[in-house]
């Protein structure tokens, strides 16, 4: 038995002596004492409510034992607990009869059936027969109350959950009860269907099978299915997930509750997307190569201006002879972009064949959206739980609910528990807004100059804005934020991305800089949303970085031997070796798992380089515009094809699982780049994904210890923040609680990491000698931008991604892709009256690019003198693949537009 | 009339034909207690109040005194006015929400000023439309007389007051269940513990909740004295009490009559009151205190109408609704209207009141109507027992409020002494006294 702290009492559970914590509720402390109540409505991840009665317990009391329910009665010292009782059984029986009377018993029918909380607690804790005769209550079914989720009232149990995540945990409180007594429905409201970001989740929670998600509805049944743990790649939070897939297809992925990351909930688009991989099964061959849905599944070499399906050698050799051709001259003559969507192997195996072993320095796995990579590695790093637990968070960043979904949700339970306070610095109104303590809302541009006020620099609060309309907010806010701020960042997070990618990231440097300077004591978290932005960037996918946060200029003895070369200098970025392709002096380019003619938001400079006619060489699982100026395409596995390791943003490194062996001939990447090295006549060293990740170990100090071993035990299970010394013990073991998401516990695991259902251990404390980080100070100067004053006749572009989006995952994933919506424009309404239009109107906006008609709609969180444009989204106006392509000019500071009225 | 000659304490003014304005209420003393309790101190008005030992009225009869001492210390506190009246049978409230709206008034704002509170609802059964009406009147009146608002007959108190009605919904009548509403969310009790709204109530702030009869009760302790209050009645039922008084009866109504002075009989029978049964038929049970409350029979008529004395035969007193039900009355029948009403009525939040109400209800319409079985006699009582284990009285609960356990007191009654009738339904076919 643990030794008793303050914080410790002692209670009688059905006759033994069982330690809690002071206040924890009877179900939780004893379920961890061995001793499982039976339960429906409670949660571990929510408040209890204790509506459903089936945790009733005896608990002495003043008067005597009465019935309490276990998930909403606190342990108290001393307290008498029983369980086992004459009464509790029959409250229990009781309570599952009543739960029985109206349910329809259509479990042969049901999805749930085979993993149903109702039908196991039935068998254990319920009575054999029912003695209900009676008509049972109808209801049509299944409604639809989402373009995902459907509902069948009859199986409903009212156990609330669904209803309370939606309020209580995504901020969407678009279902309720309706009815009363035993007609009681969930329902949504007349006019607003259940459009949440996070509805799988209510589907996950459901204790029975009343909610459904079309994906998963009528595919599969529980015992026909088998599952992997893995990490989800969707962007770059990396929620731990069960993929779970039947006769070689996926059928669904289910949260796994961890502490650090996802506390078991997903976004629809992590859980959904999964439909993407599965696309090789449906007619794929007559699928355009172009289209995202098409899965390649073999190489393809361009003869005669035609793609054609070759061998792999006869196609590494095309690809071998284009790198040998370009790098003639110069190392440099070659460039990468690319490498997000893969694997820490992958791109490590990427990584070490151009830099280390070809020279050159131009790899960029950010697509000209993202913030200066040794930046982000010079400052102190902020895990997701210290951003969900800071006194303060400073939100500068693009709308979290839209780009990293689930780290809003955690940022949001600290808000709304009042545990923190959160500083919106973004360009509009977000989904963070509504619960920010303060918004400073600051125009592009503006960011470093609001950076300087929030350090104490007084300065002259005008210069602040570059913009006639002035301030978005008054002295009394900016006060707030100081005093939340504190003098030296104690217990300060910085949450840093791009609020718009309509202004240069230097901005946003600039402001990241000026805040770790002011505030030494604060940390940062990188709010880059692709998959595995920072695991590339880690394995040196990134302009004048190595692998392991180490700069170019210094590289590690290991380094050294495992590597041929080192770049000389720095090389390209992404836009740079777009506008290098386009002027000449890059003769070729490497495309790792990305699209630049959808991902790059600069459609002019993408037009000028691709039509260059230097040969492309493209390894991607799916088809795109890009493979239209491919010279090779050669096919990879794609998420939940491959093994190895993934890292989210807060540098946490965590296992993926292999589900489905790789579509068609496909490879996986870090064995394409290991076999392309081969036909250059380089040995990479390795012949596995495992012998990747011991030389990952070997060669990057932040990676120390986290090797191929390391992985395979108990103590990666939730993955291991890198470096090692980041980690510190978890007090105690997490239980799975096989009615929290029902579909884990039934469904048997393989391969690596079966640990869900299971109990789980804590990482131990790693020793490993601290490696010294890059930091500011050892940056170079940057020159301060500052951005060219707007007119009172022009609109300042601020231009923000969706969820739904163009890109792959939503492209590929039908039920995704039918959530996407069209491309509008949005104004302050003060704009539009200026201009005599009303919301819905077509306008034209002219741009030094380009002169559109686009629908605007009026919105009070866009600020007024800027004009919102979503990032990867169409409306057809422009044959650029979207909107905010067609208009911005990345090498522009900011990005002024007029909008005139038809 | 009442057999004693108690004063009328709240329902002096009912009959009078314009008793609800602020004229006929002035002129007949109206805002006097109100004026002498704000040159009293607060804790002098809760001292009278304390000594009158006014029993609440709504029901569980908790000591309106003690609720107030309870009241948590706190910058906002509030003072709720349950005017909820839904139950069948109950309407005692509703006549002082419609013939004396300003006494109502007058009480809420002592109750405020002894609390210091200084904001108050009046939540108000929505079907009240005449009382809502008469009421939202009084207060317009009352502001304009300056009785309620800003500095209240120039004494540096002040309150607002605002009239809330309700939905529709029986349970908003359970004090939590009102609180929700009135925050305009559903009307779903709120989980113990937090135990009392004087802790933690509207707004997740203190609250006092107390019954529309309750507080009208107070301009008259606060004139008289809570000693004079307190000498009516006898041990702690003091004071006078509004009955409703229904079923098979010649003169249904309202009636206020001192405390424990008198009995179930005196009040069926005495002509001045309830003035007997038509036709000269025999009592066969009376529901003693609204519809939630166990039967009494014959043999118990002659017990007196005081809280302790009515609990001594496990039933309780009370709203104070009376219903007798004559030789003439199915009590199958009786059984499933009543709890027809609470599975129409049941919020449907947790689930042994949910699905119990409805199958108890569905399995009485069948008795009822000849398709019983001899064993949906054990069955109604073993739903009932997973209900209120033990079927006592008070009653145990699985439920989350009271309303779930209040169903089994009808049917446990009607079992228990009517079983023949229940078996004659069955064998017969039918109802016998269709």
């Amino acid at each position: 038995m643990p030794e008793t702290s303050d914080n410790q009492i002692t209670f009688t559970l059905d006759g033994r002596e069982v330690t809690a914590e002071k206040g924890e509720m009877i179900i939780a402390a004893a379920e961890r004492a061995g001793t499982y109540i039976p339960r429906f409505c409670y949660h571990p991840r929510m408040e209890p409510v204790g509506v459903c009665r089936m945790c009733l317990v005896e608990v002495e009391g003043p008067r005597g034992a009465t019935l309490q329910p276990a998930c909403f009665v606190g342990c108290g010292e001393g307290m008498v607990v029983n369980t086992e009782s004459e009464k509790v059984k029959k409250a229990q029986d009781g309570v599952l009869e009543l739960l029985l009377t109206n349910h329809p018993l259509d479990c042969p029918v049901c999805d749930k059936g085979g993993e149903c909380p109702l039908q196991d607690q039935t068998l254990v804790h319920g009575p054999g027969e029912t003695r209900f005769v009676e008509e049972k209550r109808h209801f049509e079914k299944p409604i639809a109350i989402s373009e995902l989720v459907l509902l069948d009232r009859e199986r409903c149990i009212q156990c609330s959950r669904c209803t309370r995540f939606a309020e209580e945990v995504a901020g969407d409180a678009l279902i309720n009860f309706a009815g009363r007594g035993d007609q009681i429905e969930v329902a949504t409201f007349p006019t607003e269907p259940f459009d949440s970001y996070f509805s799988g989740n209510t589907v996950q929670i459901c204790p029975v099978g009343a909610l459904t998600a079309t994906p998963y509805r009528f595919a599969a049944r529980p015992w026909d299915l088998e599952q992997v743990e893995s990490t989800c790649t969707t962007c770059s939070v990396g929620c731990r997930v069960a993929v779970q897939s039947s006769a070689d297809r996926l059928t669904r992925l289910l949260g796994v509750d961890t502490d650090t990351v996802n506390h078991s909930w997903l976004c629809d688009k992590g859980r959904f997307a999964f439909e993407a991989v599965n696309g090789v099964d449906k007619g794929n061959d007559e699928l355009a190569l172009t289209d995202p849905r098409r899965r390649l599944t073999e190489p393809l070499l361009r003869k005669n201006g035609t793609l054609v399906p070759v061998t792999w050698g006869e196609a590494l050799s095309a690809a071998a002879n284009i790198v040998r051709d370009a790098t003639r001259s110069t190392p440099e003559g070659i460039g990468v972009i690319g490498g997000a969507q893969l694997t820490n192997e992958g791109a490590y195996a990427w990584s070490s064949l151009f830099k280390g072993h070809i020279g050159t320095d131009s790899l960029d796995a950010q697509l000209g959206d993202g913030l200066d990579a040794r930046l982000l590695a010079s400052v102190p790093r902020a895990t997701i739980e210290d951003a969900a637990s800071a006194c303060t968070v400073v939100v500068l960043s693009g709308d979290l609910r839209e780009e990293l979904p689930v780290l809003f949700l955690r940022l949001r339970s600290g808000a709304v528990a009042k545990r923190s306070s959160v500083i919106d610095l973004g360009p509009r109104r977000s989904s963070i807004s509504g619960f920010a303590a303060v918004r400073l809302l600051t125009r592009p541009g503006d960011a470093p100059a609001l950076a300087r006020l929030l350090s104490g620099e007084n300065g002259d609060v005008a210069t602040m804005t570059s913009h006639p309309e002035g301030r978005t907010f008054g002295d009394e806010d900016l006060a707030e934020a100081r005093r939340l701020l504190g003098s030296d960042g104690e217990g300060v997070v910085f949450v840093i991305g791009r609020p718009s990618l309509a202004e240069a990231p230097g901005f946003i440097e600039a402001a990241v800089r000026q805040f770790a300077q002011a505030f030494p004591k604060a940390r940062f978290l990188p709010a880059l949303r692709r998959a595995n932005v920072m695991g590339a960037i880690d394995m040196g996918l990134s302009p004048g970085l190595l692998p392991g946060r180490q700069p170019l200029e210094a590289p590690r003895a290991e380094l050294r031997t495992a590597w041929q070369k080192i770049p000389a200098a720095v090389g390209r970025t992404t836009p740079e070796q777009l506008a290098a392709l386009a002027d000449g002096s890059q003769k070729a380019l490497v495309v790792l798992g990305a699209d630049p003619l959808v991902d790059v938001v600069d459609a002019g400079l993408v037009e000028r380089a691709f039509g260059s006619g230097a040969p492309v060489v493209v390894i991607n699982g799916h088809g795109g515009a890009i493979v239209e100026h491919a010279s090779v395409v050669l096919p990879a596995a794609v998420m939940h094809e491959r093994t190895g390791t993934t890292t989210n943003i807060e540098g946490r490194v965590s296992r993926l699982g292999q589900k489905l062996v790789p579509a068609g001939l496909a490879w996986s990447d870090w064995m394409i780049a290991a076999e392309l090295a081969s036909e250059l006549g380089v040995d990479l060293g390795f012949a596995s994904s495992a012998d990747v990740t011991d030389q990952i170990a070997a060669v990057a100090p932040s990676h120390a210890g986290l090797d191929a071993a390391y992985f395979e035990s108990a103590k990666a299970l939730d993955g291991v923040l890198a470096p090692l010394s980041r980690n510190t013990e978890i007090a105690h073991d997490a239980l799975v609680d096989p009615v929290a998401v029902p579909g884990l516990s039934a469904v048997p695991q393989v391969g690596l990491g079966s640990y869900a259902g299971q109990v789980r251990t804590s990482p131990a404390t790693p020793q490993h000698e601290a490696v010294a980080p890059m930091t500011i100070a050892s940056l170079p100067e940057e020159a301060a931008l500052v951005a060219p004053a707007a007119d009172s006749y022009s609109l300042r572009l601020v231009a923000t991604r969706t969820l739904y989006d163009l890109g792959t995952a939503v492209s590929a994933s039908p039920s995704l892709t039918r959530l996407r919506k069209d491309a509008v424009v949005a104004a302050n309404p003060y704009d539009l009256d200026r201009l005599g239009v009303v919301s819905g109107d077509q306008v034209k906006v002219r741009s030094a690019r380009a002169t559109l008609i686009v629908t605007v709609v009026a919105d009070e969180g866009i600020l007024r003198g800027t004009l919102g444009v979503p990032v990867g989204l169409s409306d057809g106006s422009t044959s650029a693949p979207t909107l905010a392509a067609a208009l911005l000019d990345m090498s522009e500071l900011v990005c002024d537009v007029r909008m005139e009225s038809l | 009339m009442s057999l004693t000659d108690a004063p009328k304490i709240i329902t002096s003014r009912v009959n009078a034909p314009d008793s609800f304005t602020l004229d006929a209420f002035v002129a007949s003393g109206g805002y006097e207690g109100l004026k002498k309790a704000l040159s009293m101190t607060p804790e002098a008005v809760c001292a009278e109040v304390d000594e009158a030992s006014l029993l609440g009225r709504g029901g569980a009869g908790f000591p309106a005194g003690r609720k107030w001492s309870m009241l948590r210390k706190a910058d906002i506190a509030y003072l709720v006015i349950n005017g909820d009246e839904s139950e069948p049978a109950t309407f005692k409230d509703h006549l002082l929400v419609e013939r004396d709206p300003h006494q109502l008034i007058e009480g809420v704002l002592i109750a405020a000023y002894a609390l210091q509170v200084s904001q108050a609802f009046i939540f108000l059964r929505g079907e009240f439309a005449l009382g809502l009406e008469r009421v939202q009147a009084a207060l317009n009146e009352a502001y304009a007389y300056g009785a309620v608002g800003a500095n209240i007959f120039n004494s540096g108190f002040s309150l607002d007051v605002v009239v809330h009605p309700g939905a529709g919904a029986y349970i908003c009548g359970e004090e939590t269940s009102l609180l929700e509403s009135l925050e305009g969310k559903r009307g779903f009790p709120r989980i113990k513990p937090p135990f009392f709204p004087a802790a933690i109530g509207l707004y997740g702030a203190p609250t006092v909740v107390n019954n529309v009869e309750t507080v009208s009760n107070l301009p008259w302790i606060v004139l008289n004295g809570g000693a004079a209050f307190a000498a009516l009645g006898e041990g702690r039922s003091t004071g006078t009490r509004l009955f409703a008084l229904s079923g098979h009866v010649k003169n249904p109504g309202v009636y206020e009559i001192e405390m424990v002075k008198h009995t179930f009989r005196d009040l069926i029978f005495s002509p001045t009151l309830g003035g007997g049964i038509p036709g000269g038929r025999e009592v066969k049970a009376v529901i003693p205190g609204g519809v939630s409350a166990p039967w009494i029979y014959p043999e118990h008529l002659d017990t007196p109408l005081g809280q302790d004395e009515v609990a001594a035969l496990d039933t309780m007193l009370g709203s104070g609704s009376i219903v007798v039900m004559d030789e003439s009355t199915c009590m199958v029948r009786a059984a499933w209207r009543i709890t027809k009403f609470f599975s129409r009525e049941s919020c449907g939040q947790c689930t042994p009141c949910r699905e119990g109400s409805g199958w108890l209800e569905r399995i009485l319409w069948r008795l009822e109507n000849g398709q019983g079985r001899i064993e949906d006699l054990d069955l109604l009582l073993d739903v009932c027992d997973n209900l209120a284990p033990g079927l006592s009285w008070p009653p145990q609960q699985t439920t989350i409020c009271v309303l779930g356990p209040s169903i089994p007191s009808s049917i446990h009654s009607a079992i228990s002494r009517f079983r023949d009738e229940f078996l004659a339904h069955i064998t017969q076919g039918g109802c016998p006294h269709a």
